[in-house]
């Protein structure tokens, strides 16, 4: 390591930093919104930082990021391990499953949650039935906790199950050829060899936790975000003040976990041919299959029980007196297919935005690989309609811009872009930095030009890694809705919207199909994208 | 519009598995109107003109597309709507500034309206749509004219409550007996508008001293009216404050599996408020001539009589009444004499006073 370390020391090459400064301006662009706009309102957010009134809401929102990303971390990582090194039946299957609750908006997904394990719901009413105590209700930091547990570990779980995947089953066999517990690999070898991908994913999970507006509204803890949102008419500099120390508290959070990645040796172990062995679980293999089983029956399973409770008793009661249905097959299609079409173009488009930025970052010793790859993150703290209002005021500023790209398929692109950027580049980054040293190096001494490296090694090493940095993004903007909501070209509705829209009506039957079609779009990506070429390379 | 089970089911299969034909909108205007939109307008199309609005609309397209088809259709106006969430799509407009290409501003409270009054972004309205409805529901300097009412309400859980013990009035429900029992919506746009009402019309001594009564009262703040009902519809908790319709709504979608009925308090307690949804033209329109004609249009008989039967909210247009499933409001529809005014100034307050309340940490 130390001698190919070296090599990196070397200046990173021109084209690589102008690009990576193009794409970090523009992943910026929602930052300087807010810079300028706190500048222009006259508001003091150090001063707010001051008051009681901010203290209170700012002091919860750290604490709920902080169980949550931990939480999240031990699940994913767990869920991951399972899934991919050992004989845990229905392994591929449960990959799949384990990352759809990534896909449920966090309003709907926290609604359905209440709906199904709050008194009245149909889990509750289950558990009353073999004599639980029914009055559990979730709300609060519990509630949030939960929820957002349930909803956002596939941010670790995915990075962390494609790199476990990639590692060699020799180091499991060495290890426990020494002596070791399987525990005891778990732990001190393989966790380990996982470090950057876990580490990334929980940075996310944190930034999530913090930019989320629907889950904590509906379970009633009262978090920043909530504080912006109440005052985002009423006290427009408040609120401006607020997101602004949102960005500072994303940002350091980024930096420190930057920090602790450094302070690691970048782990190189690659697995380039060969298969992964797997564990045999043995007499574990009940316990294992009941923990991933319970993850899926609370994330997945429990939504989907309230969103299938809404169509269809809708569609069986049909005693709308007076008022239509909407449901209509071709308009679910078109919706679909919209949705489909703008996902698929933001997930290229955020991949090859952060790919110089993260190759920067990785190989070389570079302040704007660090700044870029600063801000491409944090910038996933920002409630989304932060980075429509962005993107609004930027194209204003001129007659031709305006005209232009207002209300455009452009402008949408680019706000989802920003938006995901982060989930795009801690994958991406994991897989540049798992790229072995030695074989560019080699590669290198035999004469073959930048170039070709980067495409016969780089490319071919990292693609399940950029393929899941897509897959994440596509699965995250197919339920965006904030920006979908401001910026999409007029009458142009996408699922989101349109669950939006008619659960906000309780055309609950309505939502709950376009729901239900949402899932099964995921599942099909989910395979496709992410699962199917990390076991074809097994 | 008959619609099978089945039908649907098919239906949405089958486009999950037909994902790789592209679909394009067609934006003719149709020779006449099919079904919700006909009840409004049944006559034939005017020849589409090449007059085009824009609309902002923090109402639901599932609650006002029909009336805006019916409107293009009789008028020839070509109408654009984008729909979102009332604050959203104010504080974009705030950000286009001058070169916005919104025409008509619809949102479901007067809050949002006042907001965009006060930045100046919404023109003055010409008699022929104030003199539509009575001079209370026009806002600002005639900047803003009510479309459509929701009563406030309490709604409660049949199941838990006697109806013996349903109070008189909103200030009752500080009373001990309720404690624990009594779930907010504090964050929702309703409900603050109605309270900054409240505060014009008692008194911000009155208004705060309530507030606080309902902390120490262990009210529940929530997050917006529609979960309010479904969670007392599910017996989470007894009673919750909000705007009459959204149990209709869960009724009809829940069906007997939702067990909840509306309250409303004396017709001459400020908790019977009626809180309107609001129509706006923006001081940026190049056409706010053809504004006007859309709003005249959804106060027009057709579209009132679409408004009340469909979403079952109160008519605001004089001479049409409410649907039948509606219990009658005051004697003239409203014992109030509060006109919105100076709600975008008054909201900044109410968020002041609720925040410092404490009742948004109460969960």
């Amino acid at each position: 390591m130390t001698a190919s370390r070296q090599s990196h020391q070397q200046a990173p090459p021109p084209l690589l930093v102008v690009l990576s400064t193009v794409a970090a301006l523009v992943l910026a662009a929602p930052a300087a919104y807010l810079l300028i706009r706190n500048f222009t309102a006259d508001a003091d957010p150090f001063g707010l930082l001051m008051t009681d009134g901010v203290q209170g809401p700012l002091r919860r929102t750290i604490v709920l990021a902080t169980l949550v990303s931990v939480s999240a971390g031990v699940v994913g990582t767990g869920l991951a391990w399972l899934t991919t090194r050992t004989d845990l039946p229905f392994r591929r299957l449960f990959s799949v499953l384990l990352v759809l609750p990534l896909v449920y908006p966090t309003f709907i997904g926290a609604a359905a949650l209440v709906r199904t394990l709050n008194p009245g719901g149909l889990l509750n009413d289950a558990l009353g039935f073999i004599g639980v105590d029914r009055s559990f209700t979730l709300s609060g930091l519990f509630g949030s906790w939960l929820v957002l547990t349930l909803l956002t570990y596939p941010y670790v779980f995915l990075p962390v199950a494609a790199r476990f995947s990639r590692l060699p089953g020799s180091i499991e066999q060495s290890a426990r050829l020494l002596g070791n517990s399987s525990w005891r690999v778990f732990a001190r070898i393989i966790v380990p060899q996982a470090f950057g991908a876990i580490a990334a994913g929980m940075l996310l999970v944190f930034l999530y936790a913090i930019s989320d507006f629907g889950a904590v509204a509906i379970l009633r803890y009262d978090t920043l975000t909530r504080a912006i949102e109440n005052n985002q008419l009423a006290n427009r500099p408040v609120a401006l003040a607020l997101s602004l120390v949102l960005l500072i508290l994303a940002g350091l959070v980024v930096l420190a976990e930057r920090w602790a990645q450094r302070r690691r040796p970048t782990q190189t172990t690659q697995r380039i041919h060969g298969t992964a062995a797997a564990l045999t679980l043995g007499r574990g293999k009940a316990p294992a299959l009941f923990v991933v089983g319970a993850v899926t029956l609370m994330a997945l399973i429990a939504p989907l029980l309230a969103l299938i409770e809404w169509s269809v008793r809708g569609l069986l009661t049909r005693n709308r007196t007076g008022r239509r249905m909407v449901v209509d097959g071709g308009d679910i299609f078109e919706v679909t297919w919209h949705t489909l079409a703008v996902s698929a173009v933001a997930a290229i488009t955020a991949v090859l935005i952060v790919l110089p930025i993260a190759v920067l970052a990785g190989r070389y010793r570079s302040s704007v690989g660090t700044l870029g790859h600063a801000v491409a993150i944090s910038t996933f703290a920002l409630p989304g309609i932060l980075i429509a209002l962005a993107g609004t005021f930027f194209i204003r500023q001129t007659d031709w811009t305006f005209s232009t790209f207002n209300s455009s398929f452009t402008i949408l692109i680019f706000a989802y872009t920003v938006r995901f950027a982060a989930l795009a580049m801690g994958t991406t980054l994991v897989s540049v930095s798992a790229v072995p040293d030695r074989l560019r190096d080699v590669s290198e001494s035999l004469g073959a030009s930048p170039l070709r490296r980067f495409t016969r090694i780089d490319i071919p090493l990292m693609t399940p890694g950029l393929l899941a940095a897509g897959g994440l993004v596509l699965l995250s903007t197919m339920k965006e809705l904030p920006i979908s909501l401001l910026l999409a070209p007029i009458e142009f509705e996408t699922l989101a919207t349109r669950i939006f829209s008619t659960f906000n009506e309780a055309f609950v039957t309505e939502a709950g199909l376009m729901a239900l079609t949402l899932v099964a779009l995921s599942f099909v990506a989910t395979w496709t994208l992410i699962v199917r070429p990390l076991s074809k390379q097994r | 519009m008959k619609i099978s089970p089945r039908r649907t089911t098919i239906a949405s299969i089958a486009s999950i598995a037909l994902l790789a034909t592209a679909c394009g909108g067609s934006s003719t205007v149709a020779n006449t109107l099919e079904d919700p939109a006909l009840s409004i307008y049944s006559g034939e199309c005017a020849e589409a003109s090449d007059t085009e609005i824009t609309i902002y609309s923090g109402r639901s397209e599932e609650l006002v597309k029909p009336v805006l088809d019916a409107f293009e259709c009789e008028s020839g106006i070509q109408v654009r709507t984008n729909f979102g969430k009332p604050a959203d799509l104010a504080l974009q407009l705030v950000e286009e500034g001058d070169r916005s290409p919104a025409d008509v501003f619809l949102s479901k409270s007067p809050g949002v309206v006042g907001f965009l009054r006060n930045e100046g972004l919404l023109t003055s309205l010409g008699s022929d749509v104030t003199t539509l409805v009575d001079d209370a529901n026009v806002g600002g300097d005639s900047n803003w004219v009510g479309i459509t009412g929701r009563q406030r309400v309490l709604v409660y859980n049949v199941d838990l409550v006697d109806e013996a013990d349903l109070p008189d009035s909103v200030l009752d429900l500080a009373d001990p007996k309720y404690a624990g029992q009594v779930a907010i919506p504090a964050t929702n746009g309703s409900f603050q508008d109605w309270f900054t009402v409240f505060r014009a019309q008692e008194g911000d001594d009155v208004a705060e001293q309530w507030l606080a009564d309902m902390v120490a009262n262990d009210a529940i703040v929530t997050e917006s009216n529609r979960p309010t009902v479904d969670a007392v519809g599910r017996g989470e908790y007894e009673f919750g404050l909000v705007n009459h319709y959204y149990n209709f709504q869960e009724a009809e979608a829940l069906g007997d599996a939702h067990r909840a009925e509306n309250h409303s308090f004396a017709s001459d307690d400020i908790g019977s408020l009626v809180i309107v949804t609001a129509g706006a033209v923006t001081s940026t329109s190049d056409n706010p001539a053809a504004g006007e004609q859309l709003l005249a249009f959804m106060l027009s008989n057709g579209a009132q009589t679409f408004f009340t039967n469909d979403s079952l909210e109160y008519p605001l247009a004089d001479g049409v009444d409410p649907a039948e499933a509606l219990p009658p409001l005051g004697d003239d529809g409203s014992d109030f004499d509060v006109t919105f005014d100076e709600l975008g100034d008054g909201l900044a307050g109410t968020v002041k006073i609720i925040e410092s309340s404490g009742i948004l940490a109460s969960s």
